[in-house]
């Protein structure tokens, strides 16, 4: 039973792993910036083919296929340092405050943008490199083998979560922050620079998603389609969660782990279906997610 | 024996965040009356006009509507059976012009289905026309309602409540926000427009002059209770109501 | 003077094809298009906007292609049975999503689209998957046309239900059903304080736009001889929810002005680069910089007052 049960588990929390970094950046712009990117997905995406493509490099240039690690996290930092000021200038800061229909269309209009760039500048056929899945090698325990590589997504997924908790409470930029979404006009009022925070909340939730999908790319490669899939999938995560709960995205993804993973080997055709299945049912109940509260005022 | 009573608030009890709003009021409104309630400013007048429109459902009591109980029906239960509420912040269409405003809640009355008939029919206009000459809006028919001043916004968001010739208007601070040179006239429109149609008033208000001319009864509230209750002229002279409520020593 | 302008415009869409018969297509898509823009159109007036409109497009589309499978081949009954196929599909995901607003019903619907989409490229067995259903041509009261003279009649068919359920869309629009809408887009609470149900008026709104982009689809289908995934794909809404916006101003007319601009500026943009949803989503971008603030009021408008 134990040899059944633990795989399972590994699957679904590695599975949680990766769609806790697309939903914790999507809900931690909504939480500070109170604007919900439809183009989010997209800088998953992003991060994943720039990942797979410097990982495809290192290996045909026969480079030390230790550094595809560094590559997973440079291509993040990457994407996040260029992309995430580049948006947030041109427009994220001229949608914010203006009517909610002009932010789902510009939001939109950057989707379809990035999703059209993607297809350009990488192509249409799929990628994949998974050097840095095989260097971190397997455990066997019992008479069941165990990809290390899983491991390492939970234990980043974790310390994403404690290192997000740890910036909101205990540091001044953290604080400064959790007043921006508090009440933005008091921060304003008393001199906090909000302008600044806004940038750094955007270009986090960014990092933060350009780091899932360069995470992403060892095990499952990178294709065309992926930003959009993933779009909607942190958007159900975070909605079940609440809208700008941190902590409700991370408890949201390990439910739709799970309810995949059990999907994939039930009925393999609806895996698809599952994220959106818990998601109505979740909604039905509870119509601002398991943690939202309807001013979703905290981080 | 029946009582004439339009509607009845009994017991009521609601709190919020602690704080206890509504500590058992007992309230009733006999039919072709005009009740005022009066009381400190915070002291939560509205939420009993919340509570009778179904806005916010009381912890406990009920109220009663021609004997039949409405508590914990929605606000669109209730206005559907007879029961118009006008706002303090007036809530209108603003994009739209007045008459409009008016035609839609005409149109709403009889809920809002009318085949494939326009909203713009000339019946309707006439309608329209007749019930804002009655408030003294007829002038204003064809302006934006957002470019409105604040006294006329106040009289189209009675107007929109009076379009669905209720049974029960419920106002709220029908006064505030309105200049003192426009409070008479303004209630002069909306009462006479009531008083002509035969509709039962309760009203929330904060002017003593406007109560003392135009309530038949007064209920005080104070600190979520009903501290007094009678003609205007016994409400104003009961010593704890002139200390407390209208700040006389 | 506008109604000369209309017909006159009509009766130019009508000889295009004669005088340059490759554009009988691309028209004849466009006004596909246009139906289904416009149902984006119709929620946009309540201040919703569905970025996931295409799934009933397609739905309708694999309706036609179902109903040939089972034997039934009119033209007539098709159009019917398709339409209704997709309003059924409205009212039944309609009923949870419109008891949400902005981005909430935005995302819902485009969540709702992707699945659909998946469902429809997965489930090989049933919908063939990614190569999608033959359309073949129908019969038309009782005869078979042959191909050309079939896309001939399609195209003018088109063109009619164009003008007669613009016309009947119009009279909803000016109805005070439809005067609701903008009504629920400005002050929900006090249409839900004149005891209208803002669930049903929004219900119906969402119905009647589901038909509409099933309308759409089952022209599509057939003049396009096939039903693919992607008729469903959310950058089909993208292009969808563009003409809506590009034609906003224009009300029912805009719409189908808007989409044959769309295609035909699609049609030439093909020939020279493959960037069309770049295209679009840079449009988007651009046409709500400019738009006049009196697009119904919906872009310039702030949250509703509280009480």
């Amino acid at each position: 039973m134990l040899n059944a049960f633990v795989p399972l588990l590994l699957d679904s929390l590695a599975n949680a792993a990766l769609i806790f970094f697309a939903a914790v950046g999507l809900t931690l712009v909504f939480s500070v910036l109170k604007i919900l990117n439809v183009a989010h997905g997209s800088l998953y995406s992003i991060g994943g083919y720039l990942a797979a493509s410097m990982c495809l490099f290192i290996a045909s240039h026969h480079l030390d296929p230790h550094l595809s690690f560094v590559a997973l996290l440079f291509s993040a930092v990457l994407v996040a340092v260029v992309l995430g000021p580049l948006i947030e200038f041109s427009l994220i800061r001229w949608i914010s405050g203006k009517s909610e229909a002009i932010q789902i269309l510009v939001t939109f209009g950057l989707f379809l943008i990035l999703e059209d760039l993607q297809r350009i500048i990488f192509g249409v056929q799929s990628y994949y490199e998974d050097t840095p899945m095989r260097l971190l090698g397997t455990t066997t325990l019992g008479d069941v083998v165990y990809l290390n590589y899983q491991l390492l997504l939970i234990g980043m997924a974790l310390a994403v979560v404690i290192g997000l908790r740890f910036l909101l409470r205990s540091t001044r930029l953290g604080r400064l922050m959790t007043a921006v979404v508090a009440d933005r006009e008091m921060a304003l009022a008393i001199g906090i620079n909000t302008d600044r925070i806004f940038l750094i909340a955007f270009s986090l939730g960014v990092f933060l998603a350009a780091l899932g999908g360069a995470l992403s790319t060892p095990t499952s490669g990178i294709a065309p389609g992926l930003g959009a899939d993933t779009m909607v999938l942190a958007f159900a995560v975070a909605a079940i969660g609440g809208l700008g709960q941190i902590e409700g995205a991370a408890l949201a993804s390990l439910i739709v782990g799970a309810a995949r993973v059990i999907a994939i080997y039930v009925a393999p055709e609806l895996d698809a279906v599952a994220p959106y299945a818990v998601m109505l049912i979740v909604l039905l109940i509870r119509p601002y997610g398991l943690l939202g509260t309807v001013n979703i005022r905290k981080v | 024996m029946s009582s004439p009573a339009i509607l009845r608030a009994s017991d009521l009890h609601v709190s919020f965040a602690g704080v206890k709003a509504a500590d058992g009021v007992n309230i009733e409104v006999n039919s072709g009356e005009f009740v005022a309630v009066i009381g400190p400013n915070g002291s939560g007048k509205t939420t009993l006009l919340n509570i009778c429109t179904g806005y916010v459902k009381p912890q406990s009591g009920s109220v009663q509507l021609d004997g039949r109980d409405i508590t914990g029906l929605s606000p669109r239960a209730i206005a559907r059976l007879g029961v118009a509420r006008a706002f303090q912040i007036p809530q209108l269409f603003s994009d739209q012009r007045v008459i409009d405003n008016v035609m839609l809640a005409l149109a709403a009355r009889h809920g809002i289905w009318d085949g494939f008939r326009p909203l713009d029919t000339p019946a309707r206009r006439e309608q329209a026309r007749e019930l804002l000459a009655l408030i003294g809006l007829a002038d204003n028919a064809e302006r934006v309602s957002s470019t409105l001043p604040e006294g006329h916004r106040k009289l189209l968001d009675i107007a929109i409540a009076l379009a669905l010739r209720p049974r029960l208007l419920l106002l709220d601070e029908p006064t505030s926000g309105v200049s003192a040179l426009e409070r008479f006239p303004l209630m002069e429109a909306v009462m006479g427009a009531v008083r002509q149609r035969g509709i039962t008033a309760l009203f929330v208000e904060h002017d003593m002059d406007v109560v003392a001319r135009y309530a038949d009864r007064v209920f005080v509230w104070n600190n979520g209770k009903i501290m007094a209750s009678g003609t205007p002229t016994d409400v104003f002279n009961h010593a704890e109501v002139l200390k407390s409520v209208v700040g006389v020593a | 003077m506008r109604y000369k302008l209309a017909a006159l415009a009509l009766f130019a869409l009508a000889a295009l094809p004669v005088a340059v018969p490759w554009l009988q297509f691309v028209l004849t898509i466009a006004i596909a298009k246009g139906f289904a823009a416009l149902g984006v159109a119709v929620l946009l007036r309540a201040g919703l906007i569905s970025i996931g409109h295409a799934m009933f497009f397609a739905a309708s589309a694999y309706g036609v292609a179902f109903l040939s499978r089972a034997g039934i081949n009119d033209l007539g009954a098709m159009l019917l049975l398709a339409v209704l196929f997709a309003a059924l599909m409205g009212l039944l995901v309609g009923a949870f999503l419109v008891r949400y607003r902005a981005i909430f019903f935005a995302m819902l619907n485009l969540a709702i689209s992707m699945v659909f989409y998946a469902l429809c490229a997965k489930l090989y067995g049933i919908t063939g998957g990614t190569d999608g259903m033959g359309i073949s041509i129908p019969t038309i009261f009782g005869m078979t046309p042959a191909e050309s003279t079939f896309k001939s009649i399609l195209f003018y068919l088109a063109l009619a239900l164009m003008v007669i359920v613009g016309l009947a869309l119009q009279l909803y629009l000016d109805s005070p059903l439809g005067r609701a809408l903008s009504a629920v887009h400005t002050n929900e609470i006090r249409l839900e304080y004149l005891g209208v149900s803002v669930w049903s008026v929004l219900l119906i709104a969402y119905m009647i736009s589901a038909a509409l982009a099933g309308l759409g689809g089952v022209i599509a289908g057939f003049a396009v001889g096939r039903v693919v995934p992607d008729f469903a794909f959310w950058t089909a809404s993208g292009h969808l929810v563009l003409i809506a916006v590009l034609g906003g101003i224009g009300g029912v007319a805009g719409a189908f002005i808007g989409a044959v601009f769309l295609e035909l500026l699609h049609s030439m943009a093909v020939t020279v680069t493959d960037a069309w949803n770049l295209i679009v989503g840079v449009a988007l971008i651009v046409v709500i910089m400019f738009l006049p603030s009196g697009f119904y009021g919906l872009l310039k408008r702030q949250k509703a007052p509280s009480l």
